[in-house]
């Protein structure tokens, strides 16, 4: 009888891990892609773009202030008595494509983009996700001096940029964006029509819904104009539910590619800081299919 | 004596050891339901992965978190973002076996109620529950459905004060399988 036992004991038996382990080494063939998510909160980072794009269907409506410099003092009440604003919304139109238009009341300013997602990073397949953004803006503003021949192609502004952005772990995710800005009329004689400037940001998370982050775009010498600066912001991003909030400092008093990578001139280090946020809200106009 | 023990042995290595009835699917059903007053979440993962051993009734369950498809966008990733942490806790499993292997019988086409009792996974946090549900056998397939609940805070799931009242703090999970028998 023992050895009956004995046997039967020592039989093959396919226990309940065996059986998980079958069970991987199976479906190991099939195993679906695992795309990085949320990389950032929302699809800029402070002032310019994220590699993150709104989903298909999501129309994100988006509203940016920048108050005055807070270096104006108390007279200025720290910059609350200016502001500088924006307004605009975004929509996704597949899973890789968005586009958006905006309005500003810096400079009367009409801009249009489109945003691609060329690479996206995945779990040990893809280490980087690479975007490329478009940008058309329009001024407005009446022109200085309506004696002489103007031309309203003179207030079109055109930016490219490539958005190389990678999630390192759950709480930081880095940027790096090369930019390419056009201007067809620039300010002076020896101010260049192209600008090249190198953009940097990340984030950091301090919590699952806030956290901190910061951006950087360094114009090439012999690229930018005369008497502007970098851009520098730094920001919080705080979620809740449909909303994110944005809060940051930043030298720059434009939203769009041009006004704070071209066209910055506070200095950043000497106080000349506007305090600002942006409210995203996202409303979801076409359901995604399901199969049920 | 000594050669119907024999016997025995050999049919014993031959039941358990070497006819093995297993059934797999890797496009399972998996879906949750959270209803509030103020606001219904459901969303469905179609890429489930699980094998049932008629055999021994063992039962294994394997999915990725990050399959489960919301109706908004925003709702998946706060999903996999802020209550599951996908990216620490990519899979959610359940190991099991049937407990009451007597009701069913893997040769007769027919559907039987049947408890399954083992170990889920979610979150990083394994439970030991019973569920119960049906299966239904067929020609070399079987079909498993069951709907059962399950508490947010047995898996360490953290809902914030601002949003407890659009979550429910107990779902409901429903399981669809349809399963092939194995070559």
């Amino acid at each position: 009888m023992t050895v009956a036992c004995i046997t039967f004991l020592s039989c093959p038996l396919v226990a309940q891990d065996d059986l998980m382990k079958l069970m991987e080494a199976e479906s190991g063939d099939t195993k679906t892609v695992e795309f990085t998510t949320a990389t950032f909160k929302t699809t800029r980072i402070i002032n310019g773009h994220s590699v993150e794009n709104v989903a298909p269907g999501v129309l994100d409506l988006r509203i940016s202030h920048r108050f005055g410099f807070i270096s104006g003092g108390a007279y200025e009440l720290f910059g609350l008595d200016q502001a500088s604003m924006r307004i605009g919304v975004d929509y996704g139109l597949t899973n890789r494509w968005m586009i958006g238009v905006g309005r500003s009341t810096f400079q009367k300013q009409y801009d249009g983009f489109t945003k691609f997602k060329i690479l996206r990073q995945a779990r040990a397949k893809m280490p980087v996700t690479v975007s490329v953004t478009g940008s058309i803006m329009y001024k407005s503003l009446k022109f200085e001096d309506p004696t002489r021949t103007n031309y309203t192609s003179s207030n079109f502004v055109y930016s490219s940029q490539l958005l190389i952005g990678r999630k390192f772990s759950e709480s930081l995710s880095l940027q790096l964006m090369p930019t390419m800005i056009h201007y067809n009329l620039v300010p002076g004689a020896t101010d260049p029509n192209d600008i090249f400037a190198l953009g940097a940001g990340g984030r950091l998370k301090i919590t699952k819904r806030v956290s901190i982050n910061a951006e950087y775009y360094y114009q090439f010498p012999g690229f930018q104009f005369e008497g502007t600066e970098n851009s520098l912001a730094i920001g919080f991003d705080i979620e809740t539910g449909g909303h994110v909030f944005q809060l940051n400092f930043t030298n720059s008093t434009g939203m769009t590619e041009r006004s704070f990578i071209t066209e910055t001139t506070g200095k950043f280090f000497k106080g000349d800081i506007h305090f600002g946020f942006t409210i995203s809200r996202v409303f979801t106009l076409v359901k995604p299919k399901r199969q049920v | 004596m000594k050669k119907s023990i024999l016997i025995l042995t050999l049919s014993l290595i031959g039941i358990s050891g070497f006819t093995q009835t297993i059934y797999m699917t890797r496009n399972g059903q998996v879906s949750f339901f959270s209803k509030t007053p103020m606001e219904n979440i459901d969303a469905i993962n179609n890429e489930v992965n699980s094998m049932i051993n008629a055999t021994t009734g063992d039962i294994v369950f394997s999915l990725l978190v990050k399959g489960f498809r919301f109706e908004r966008a925003l709702m998946e990733e706060h999903f996999n973002e802020n209550y599951m942490e996908s990216d620490k806790f990519p899979k959610s499993t359940f190991q099991g076996k049937i407990a009451n292997p007597e009701n069913v019988d893997f040769t007769k086409v027919g559907t039987y109620a049947v408890t399954v009792a083992g170990d889920l996974t979610i979150h990083g946090i394994k439970k030991t529950i019973q569920i119960a549900g049906s299966l239904t056998v067929g020609k070399d397939k079987l079909t498993v459905v069951s709907t059962f609940p399950i508490t947010l805070a047995d898996y360490k799931v953290e809902i914030p004060a601002l949003v407890a009242e659009k979550i429910s703090k107990t779902l409901d999970i429903s399981v669809n399988c349809d399963y092939k028998l194995k070559p």
